[in-house]
């Protein structure tokens, strides 16, 4: 398999206080890894260097090549999709808009007309909705707005920050289920970040765990699941 | 404050229908100042100044053999691209600075920018064609000047222009989503930057269009805009600064109200029209600061 | 602000500033020292513009309305219904009827422009940044025509002539040089008042405020009582300089204290430094000289037009607020400070 997404020793600092200390992860092409670990780990500031939203040292390479530096829309028209923490909604924007600018990346238009079928196959009452403000809509249909969002544009890799955040036990099954059926089906590569580690170590195939900013532990989920640090304070059990 | 012994409803009429012209060019202000301050947070204080100046340009262009709809043209395109160059060389150094800050700096801009105009061109008042005859039409016994009413649909027009550019091209929906969330609208791939700029230069737009139609009646002098600015602001605060069709509607309300006020009211008259609106300015920004269409922030200390 | 020179610099540099602006008067023309005059007046104008806007944060492009209000009080007390009378013109019934010592006017005109200020602090006090530069925008375009609207009280469009200025008591000084006294006293005094608030407790509210406001009440300071203060306090520096202003030129009209003015008062605070009592000097001498040697530079024998003044102010003010924030008086500061070892503290 192919390596889709690499961080080499990547730090990241907010003004004087360092978030990573040096992070080394890679992500295959057509892979779902998930980034695990506690509040303040560091997970959210790693998917915020690669989208270039927060300033990093160290290498993070996308298809082979160096990620262009600080310009969260040069990442974005590379093909990576980043669906931030709090999920970066249009609030003010009918369903519809905010789906147009989630083609935008690629051409708005053409795009849209083309991908949107296939969003409305996951997510069929968008399409009932297209005219409703997305600030009206319960949080888990943001989080499938913002989900659809992002899958309009085409990405070559989906970040998703936290989906899990806030929603009902069965949404949050809900949005797994599509993401996993995203990445057997259309082979999307997926990187999540969760703090429900039980579900995210479900849906992914690999993980790693986050401590104070540096990758602690390592490995395919089933290890993970078996391994007693992550068991005792990631698992409950 | 008495009323003229005789109040006619047709007199009334004219009082309202000049008013809305002067109203819609408060309104094409009004509207570039919302334009701005919704997506870069900025009160432009140089809006009228930059106003100013490409309608001295136009005059130039005029005077030069330009007949006045291509002239007009080109100024609008020099006006676009003056203010997307303000927009990239002034203000982004200083986006993330203080709005006190940035205030100062349009300050300056104002300074520079009315002086630059008297030294360029000079302080004499100069006459401004008017693309639109002088006569007048009648409507149901209401005498209306054709040039009012050319005002009134070129502010108009281009209000509704905008309007649908914003709401129906992908550029126009960019610009929204980077007004409401800037970061978010990066993600998407979106150039922030630019769509700001971008924004500085249909407020230029609009700014020239206020200008031309302005000066044909208040004669074109330097401080041309400095009063029309005035009522802009107190439009844009009436309607609430953060709201374009806020800052329309006040504009039209404002532009209506001076004119009946100045004519009925003698107490107001004609010199104190601007202590009036600036008496709505104040009142409105006292008792209810996000103007009439506005969203209410509430500050708790 | 991290800005530290030591005190014994600044005492020295105090000291030569005061021997200068007594002796200047031997060395210089009446022409010049006429325009020292004028710096001494903006000096008053600009402490108090600082202590608004640079110490309490509240933004203000109406400052020169309240010279106009300390303008027309001192004029309006030095005519009485008698100089009215002179003048042709019909006077008010509240005016006094003998006119006043030109002197004894400033100090009213600066008490009147404090209540007036506090007045208009009060409503301020629901206004913040954007939308208080419009609240005195509008006050300060609104002005003019009100006085020319009031014409038994202001005098109309045409304004008041005033006689001669000359010193009192019989005191045998020529009348420029009373003039410059008259106006470096007052500015020496408001200077000494200014920098005794800017040091002591209020001063220290009024950075929290500006800082801060939340986190101020929280340190148990009350917003409303010194924000309001700072309005009237600066209101009547503006009075005194107004007043100033009036006596020096003896004329006063609608257009004497144009909004323009209001702007470049703030334009000059900037440049010289916000809330930097030693950068006021810096602002007081733009604001009189620039225009001067925008439109004739001294080296070079070229003469541009008026407007040329303006233009030069906006672009240094864009300038500054570009490349160098702290204004003039940070630049000193970088130049006067001591080599010694950083201090660890952080904030002042």
């Amino acid at each position: 398999m192919t390596t889709l997404l690499e961080l080499s020793e990547v730090e990241a600092r907010y003004g004087p206080i360092k978030a990573l200390h040096g992070v080394s992860l890679t992500v295959a092409d057509g892979e779902i890894v998930a980034l695990l670990g506690a509040n303040g780990a560091g997970k959210t500031t790693t998917l915020r260097a690669v989208s270039g939203t927060v300033r990093h040292t160290g290498e993070i390479a996308f298809e082979g090549k160096q990620i262009a530096r600080g310009k969260p829309d040069a990442v974005a028209r590379a093909g990576i999709a980043h669906v931030p923490e709090g999920r970066g909604l249009f609030t003010q924007l009918s369903v519809w808009e905010n789906l147009r600018m989630g083609a935008y990346v690629r051409g708005e238009r053409r795009t849209l007309r083309a991908e949107a079928p296939r969003v409305f196959k996951y997510f069929p009452w968008l399409e009932r909705r297209r005219d409703q403000q997305a600030g009206t809509l319960s949080g888990g249909e943001q989080q499938m707005l913002a989900l659809a969002r992002a899958l309009v544009g085409r990405p070559r890799l989906l970040m998703l920050d936290e989906p899990s955040l806030g929603l009902a036990p069965t949404v949050v099954q809900e949005i797994f289920r599509i993401v996993t059926e995203l990445n057997e089906e259309d082979g999307l590569t997926v990187l999540v970040v969760e703090q429900n580690a039980n579900v995210a170590l479900d849906a992914a195939a690999r993980a790693y765990v986050l401590e104070v900013g540096r990758v602690a532990i390592e490995g395919r989920s089933a290890e993970l699941r078996r391994h007693e640090g992550v068991r005792k304070s990631y698992l409950g059990y | 404050m008495a009323l003229p012994l005789a109040f006619t409803w047709t007199e009334f009429a004219q009082q309202v229908t000049s008013g809305l012209a002067a109203g819609s060019i408060y309104a094409s202000l009004a509207l570039a100042l919302v334009l701005i301050y919704q997506t870069t947070n900025v009160v432009n204080f140089a809006q009228g100044e930059m106003a100013t100046f490409t309608t001295y340009v136009a005059w130039t262009m005029m005077h030069h053999g330009l007949s006045y709809w291509p002239a007009f043209a080109l100024t609008l395109l020099i006006a676009f691209g003056g203010g997307v160059t303000v927009e990239r060389v002034l203000i982004r150094p200083v986006e993330h600075r203080p709005e006190i800050v940035i205030v100062i700096l349009t300050i300056g801009l104002f300074i520079a920018i009315n002086g630059l105009v008297g030294w360029i061109f000079g302080p004499e008042v100069k006459a401004f064609d008017s693309p639109f005859p002088n006569t007048s039409i009648v409507v149901g016994g209401v005498s209306t000047s054709v040039q009012d009413i050319g005002t009134f649909g070129v502010c108009l027009g281009t209000v509704v222009v905008l309007w649908l550019f914003f709401r129906l091209t992908t550029l126009g929906l960019a610009m929204r989503a980077v007004a409401f969330n800037p970061d978010a609208s990066r993600l998407m791939g979106v150039r922030v930057g630019w769509m700001l700029a971008l924004g500085w230069g249909f407020a230029a737009v609009l700014g020239a269009i206020a200008g031309m139609m302005a000066a044909p009646t208040v004669f074109l002098d330097p401080d041309m805009m400095l009063v029309i600015l005035i009522y802009a602001f107190a439009a844009a605060v009436l309607g609430g600064i953060d709201s374009p069709v806020g800052a329309v509607v006040g504009g039209l309300l404002i532009g209506v109200v001076l004119n009946v006020l100045g004519a009925y009211v003698n107490f107001v008259g004609q010199e104190l029209r601007l202590p009036t609106a600036l008496a709505v300015l104040l009142l409105v920004l006292v008792i209810r600061p996000s103007g009439l269409f506005g969203r209410v922030v509430v500050r708790r200390v | 602000m991290r800005r530290w020179v030591s005190p014994a610099v600044r005492a020295v540099v105090l000291a030569e500033a005061v021997v200068l602006i007594v002796l200047l008067p031997r060395f210089t023309s009446e022409f010049r020292l006429g325009q020292f005059t004028y710096v001494g007046i903006y000096f008053v104008a600009l402490l108090g513009l600082n202590i608004l806007t640079g110490y309490s944060g509240q933004i203000t492009l109406g400052h020169a309305a309240f010279m106009a209000i300390g303008g027309y009080t001192a004029a309006l007390l030095i005519l009485g219904r008698s100089g009215f009378e002179l003048l042709g013109q019909q006077a008010s019934h509240v005016l006094p009827q003998h006119g006043m010592r030109a002197i004894l006017t400033i100090p009213i005109a600066g008490l009147v422009t404090f209540v007036i200020g506090c007045l208009f602090g009060i409503p301020a006090l629901r206004l913040a940044g954007v939308s208080l530069a419009l609240a005195t925008l509008a006050v300060a375009v609104s002005l003019p025509a009100i006085a020319k609207r009031f014409e038994h009280l202001t005098g109309g469009g045409g304004g008041l002539s005033l006689p001669l200025p000359h010193a009192p008591f019989g005191w045998h000084i020529s009348t420029p040089h009373w003039l410059y006294y008259e106006a470096w006293v007052c500015a020496g005094l408001l200077f000494v008042v200014a920098w005794l608030l800017v040091r002591g407790r209020v001063g220290r509210a009024w950075r929290a405020i500006r800082d801060g406001e939340i986190a101020a009440v929280s340190s148990g300071v009350n917003p409303a009582v010194y924000k309001t203060l700072a309005f009237g306090i600066s209101a009547a520096y503006a009075g005194v300089a107004g007043a100033l202003f009036a006596i020096q030129v003896s004329y006063i009209n609608p257009d004497t204290f144009p909004v323009t003015l209001s702007l470049l008062l703030l334009a000059s605070v900037v440049i010289g430094g916000l809330a930097s009592l030693s950068g006021v000097i810096v602002g007081a001498l733009v604001l009189e000289f620039l225009p001067i040697y925008a439109q004739s530079p001294p080296i070079v024998h070229l003469h541009f037009a008026k407007q040329a003044g303006p233009v030069v102010f906006g672009v240094t003010l864009m300038l500054i607020v570009l490349l160098i924030p702290g204004g003039a008086a940070s630049l000193l500061t970088r130049l006067t400070r001591p080599i010694k070892p950083r201090r660890t503290s952080v904030v002042d």
